[in-house]
């Protein structure tokens, strides 16, 4: 039984069959729609997460199948001080699949080796969320039509976001792959993301201003700056606008370059360029849901021709 | 120079950091045995200048190697039998380590869920990295 802890777990094979399901799912949505009849997934949120829970009870339902779960821990037997371990065995009885999230990195991974069904990391604390990068990876793979031979902009908040470094991992798979990292001094990415690119032999740069660099890039990935992550209030202000990915930075930017960002945006990217074809940070989303549908399908051995 | 006799059967465990044996001889479980132990701390050495030796009469398979791998696989291991070194035990570092130290991570799952083991993997033999086995925080203290 497979399940889902993090991005590595599928080889890259695995993940070009499982977009390829994916983009089929895309194609032929009808196809699909009765392929999980009879089938349940639970969403199991020990914390809230409104636009991952969502996105996996949509997959589900695409599929013909149906959903049961709670969406905070409050809500679930957490709250009486029942173990991780315990719910999913339980659960296991109710439901044929289990999408998890926890505010504890490394809950699933329990939930994982106790349960009878097919468990999927939901977002563990600050450590993986691997349904977030196959998203990130779909909709390059879809709208560029490979994952290699890019050079990829990362923007923003480089020191804590999770689905940053989660995504530049999954990137050092493919070839000719080369990093920008754009961060104000205080958000720069951390020294072993770096040791590890440099271990690998994988081109990257670090630069502060978004402007010099987006002419480069095949793709960026937007992150937001978050005021709470600055010790002073000036260093906050002086920055923050750098970061703010606007109508007159984009024009500098190629015409095939794509915008993507985790979501949700804030203020980092201005809703006049929303209707640029490059900002494809809601087709994300939509990919998101795709690529949720062929992780069930796949972790469930359901084929459908 | 203080001297301390041969033992006849068991092992030694020589080229022991200096300062170090103490806590090996807990984390070895050395205290529970019912047998002659000699803890002979900072004694001269040409390789290391100081080091400390353990003297331990008792069977080498009361020993965790793993444990004491992973804690410092520099460590000789020699075994004794009718007071001659009979075997070297070479040390390797463990590919994982159970229960030996605890995830610090206060966000991981290890510091809610009940029965949970500490599990530690080797990640990266070459800079003698481990994380742990949940949320792959690094080990930063081998005891």
């Amino acid at each position: 039984m497979r399940h889902l802890m993090t991005p590595m777990d599928f080889s890259t094979k695995e993940l070009d069959q499982l977009f390829d399901v994916a983009n089929d799912i895309e194609k032929n949505p009808a196809k699909y729609a009765k392929a999980c009849e009879g089938k349940k997934l639970a969403t199991c949120f020990y914390e809230p997460s409104t636009r991952t829970r969502l996105s996996f009870e949509a997959a589900m339902l695409n599929l013909g199948g149906q959903i049961l779960g709670f969406s905070d821990a409050n809500s679930s037997s957490a709250s009486k001080g029942e173990s991780v371990a315990d719910t999913i065995r339980v659960i296991s009885c109710y439901a044929d699949i289990c999408a998890m999230r926890h505010p504890k990195e490394g809950a699933p991974m329990v939930a994982a080796s106790k349960s009878a069904i097919p468990v999927i990391n939901a977002g563990d604390g600050g450590h993986q969320h691997p349904t977030q990068t196959l998203t990130d990876l779909l909709t390059i793979r879809s709208l560029k039509g490979r994952l290699d031979n890019l050079t990829i902009g990362m923007c923003g908040d480089l020191k804590f976001g999770r689905t940053v470094h989660s995504l530049i991992n999954a990137l050092t798979r493919y070839d000719k792959i080369k990093f920008i990292f754009i961060s104000p001094e205080e958000l720069k990415i951390p020294s072993y993301v770096k040791e590890t690119l440099q271990d690998l032999g994988i081109e990257y740069e670090e630069v502060i201003r978004l402007e010099d660099k987006i002419g480069e890039l095949d793709m960026l990935y937007m992150t937001r700056v978050q005021r709470e992550r600055f010790f002073n209030e000036e260093d906050y202000v002086r920055l923050k606008d750098f970061y703010i990915l606007d109508r007159e930075k984009l024009d500098m930017a190629r015409p095939d370059m794509l915008v993507l960002h985790p979501l949700p945006r804030v203020n980092e990217i201005s809703v006049e360029v929303d209707d640029d074809p490059r900002a494809v940070y809601f087709k994300q989303a939509q990919y998101g849901v795709y690529v949720r549908m062929a992780l069930i399908l796949r972790l469930l051995g359901i084929e459908v021709c | 120079m203080l001297n301390v006799g041969k033992i006849e059967e068991g092992f030694v465990l020589d080229h022991i950091k200096a300062g170090e044996s103490l806590a090996i001889y807990e984390h070895l479980g050395l205290d529970k045995l019912d047998c002659t132990v000699a803890i002979i701390k900072n004694a001269r050495s040409n390789a290391m200048g100081k080091k400390d030796i353990l003297k331990v009469e008792c069977d080498i398979e009361t020993l965790n190697l793993d444990i004491l791998g992973f804690i410092d696989h520099t460590i000789t291991v020699n075994v004794i039998k009718a007071g001659e070194i009979v075997e070297k035990r070479k040390l390797t570092l463990p590919k994982m380590i159970k229960n030996v130290v605890k995830c610090k991570n206060p966000r991981c799952i290890t510091s809610i869920e009940q029965g949970l083991p500490h599990v530690f993997v080797l990640t990266d033999e070459k800079k003698e990295i481990y994380r742990c086995q949940y949320c792959e925080e690094k080990c930063t203290e081998r005891w």
